[in-house]
């Protein structure tokens, strides 16, 4: 099979599934008429189709596609607190992700390099690294609220507290697994420490180092919709929750739907800077 | 008499032993030296340590005993005046070829502006024969290619001495053959000092003036220094046409397969101080081609020695190690012997190079 048909036929199945599905879910929501079981008072109070029983809670396509479209129409509008559009409430969630996650490279990339470079730094900080690395970040949310004392400051600090891991522990790998033969160019060149680190070990362990950097914002996106639950005020996460309060589900699915293609383009947006970096030796 | 360019003295290296069991020497007690403009060759089998001696003179490992002294000063540490070409390339993979040169060019004078370093790393890499691929990655060159920039890079910086580890062993024959000539060109219009390792008889042959022969490790000790005889200007197509080019490789040959196991372990045999030896040239060289042709190979050598002035007579003796004065003198400095020759015999004087002086 060539290449081209390759990538027709595998669209064609995408589409087929994509298709099934929505005709799946389609007919699983169709309201069904059926016999009246409430009451004549009840009826007359909720409206036709709920006193029927037919109409569940859960949206048709039709219904979830309608609500999608009018948040495209108008994302960023801000009627009160509790009614902003979801391009509002996704910015500022990916303006905690930046903020957590920049801090997180700020100490982890250093941190790493240090502890790349010596065995010494490595063992001693490694029992503290393999204890901390499997708490859940939320874990942390209430001593962060009882510290920090700002619900805002709190969620960043637990983006940052998920995302510097997985950088620290790639970023030691890398620059530790910096091959022998490279050193050892550099020193017979009588390379300076500073240069060493910038102009081999860096390029060198670059990849590593952002691997570990795409594996954080995964995560640190997976955590800021909890976070955004806790602690509430604006972001996807809060909006969620609202939306769950509201029991609008066509909004829960529109956001899930969002949050989804978001995380789909951070982690796109790292791998092409990861190919920036990458070598082939 | 002025002292060599590069002494090396008592060098050992000891490694540890796993526990409880004895250290392991790789080898012990060497002494050799280098001239300056000289290309000297060692050659033993894997494991002999050869490139322990490397990586100590390029300062990347320290020896357990013994010094090695360069235009009067001790090596310690890795220095810009010794110039590596590695084993493997060792190019940086995420710099292009000419980068890859500026690097160390940078390295060797930082204060010079990023035009005149791209100038002088051009020119080594054209140098090379490598002026059209300049902006390509290492991964996108051959190997003999990354061979080749890993050899512009050496030269590039101007090193006092040049130390090469194998640098042709990954390459396939042809290959191994063009940089061969390539390098041999370059050295003869740099005049460049070059310390090299290689377990390949013709490639020592076609490139040194001494070669240095170890016997096998563990406790591998040097048995004998070996005077490349033929005259300086040799090619590959031509080498193997040089009356003494065959009692040269035989005497190697003979050497590796043979002789070189049979001063492990103790050491036995081998004496304090190795003989210099001119297969060929000497009469009791330590191989004796027995074939019928091998004789006619000799017979102008051997008429050569007849009619040399009376101290090449002490010749006979060369091949036992520790007897003769002159033997000792040679390997304690290599221009000694050459000295001699150039006066005793003009025949011989006219093949032979005249680069040293």
């Amino acid at each position: 099979m060539t290449e081209t048909s390759l990538r027709w036929k595998s669209a064609l199945l995408s589409a087929v599934l994509l298709l099934s599905f929505l005709a799946v879910w389609h007919v699983a929501t169709l309201p069904e008429p059926s016999s009246t079981t409430v009451d004549a008072e009840y009826a007359a109070l909720v409206g036709a189709a709920a006193a029927t029983g037919g109409e569940s809670a859960m949206p048709t396509p039709a219904d979830v596609g309608a609500q999608l479209l009018a948040h495209l129409r108008d994302p960023f509008h801000e009627r009160g607190t509790n009614d902003k559009g979801i391009g509002t409430q996704l910015l500022s969630s990916i303006a905690r992700v930046m903020v957590g996650f920049g801090m997180a490279v700020l100490v982890a990339v250093p941190l790493g390099f240090v502890i790349g470079m010596s065995p010494m730094v490595y063992r001693a900080l490694d029992p503290f690294i393999q204890v901390l690395k499997p708490i859940s970040p939320l874990a942390w949310m209430p001593l962060a609220l009882f510290i920090i004392k700002d619900s805002d400051a709190s969620a960043i600090f637990v983006i940052f507290i998920c995302a510097v891991w997985p950088m620290l522990v790639n970023t030691a790998f890398g620059v530790a697994g910096v091959r022998r033969e490279w050193l050892n160019v550099a020193r017979t060149l009588e390379v300076r420490p500073l240069r060493l680190a910038f102009k081999v070990v860096l390029p060198a362990a670059a990849p590593t180092i952002m691997t570990g950097m795409r594996i954080s914002v995964g995560i640190a996106w997976l955590v800021i919709v909890a976070a955004e639950m806790l602690v509430g005020g604006t972001g996807i996460g809060y909006f969620v929750w609202n939306e769950w309060n509201n029991l609008s589900v066509a909004n829960i699915l529109c956001a899930i739907l969002f949050i989804g293609l978001i995380g789909m383009a951070l982690d796109l947006a790292l791998a092409r800077l990861g190919r920036l970096v990458a070598y082939k030796e | 008499m002025k002292p060599s360019f590069l002494k090396v003295e008592g060098l050992s290296k000891v490694y540890p032993g796993p526990r409880g069991e004895p250290d392991v020497a790789v080898f012990e007690d060497l002494h050799f030296s280098v001239e300056a403009g000289e290309f000297v060759c060692v050659l033993g089998h894997s494991g002999c340590g050869k490139t322990t001696i490397l990586n100590i003179l390029a300062g990347l490992d320290q020896p357990s005993a013994g010094v090695a002294i360069m235009a009067g000063r001790e090596l310690s540490g890795p220095s810009l005046d010794c110039g590596v070409v590695f084993q493997g390339h060792a190019l940086l993979p995420w710099l292009s070829a000419l980068d890859n040169v500026a690097f160390a060019v940078r390295s060797r004078w930082p204060t010079w502006s990023r035009t005149e370093v791209l100038e002088h790393s051009r020119h080594y890499l054209r140098m090379v024969g490598l002026g059209e691929a300049l902006d390509k990655k290492p991964s996108a060159l051959s190997g003999g290619m990354k061979q080749r920039v890993g050899i512009a890079r050496a030269f590039a910086i101007q090193p006092k001495m040049l130390l090469l580890d194998e640098p042709f062993g990954a390459l396939d024959a042809l290959t191994r053959g063009t940089i061969q000539d390539e390098l041999l060109r370059i050295v003869k219009a740099t005049g460049q000092t070059i310390f090299m390792i290689t377990h390949d008889v013709d490639e020592a042959i076609l490139l040194a003036d001494r070669i240095v022969l170890m016997s096998n490790g563990p406790r591998a000790r040097i048995v004998e220094y070996v005077e490349v005889t033929l005259p300086r200007e040799r090619t590959r197509e031509t080498l193997f046409k040089e009356p003494l080019y065959y009692p040269l490789r035989n005497h190697l040959i003979d050497f590796l397969v043979r002789r070189s196991g049979h001063y492990s372990g103790d050491a036995g045999g081998v004496a304090e101080r190795p003989a210099l030896v001119r297969p060929g040239l000497d009469t009791d060289t330590p191989f004796n081609p027995s074939a019928d042709h091998g004789d006619l190979r000799n017979e102008p050598i051997g008429n050569h020695g007849a009619h040399r002035p009376g101290p090449s007579q002490t010749k006979a003796h060369l091949g036992r190690p520790g007897q003769d004065r002159r033997a000792q003198q040679g390997m304690d400095d290599g221009g000694a012997a050459r000295a001699d020759d150039t006066d005793g015999s003009a025949g011989e004087g006219g093949r032979r190079r005249a680069r040293a002086a």
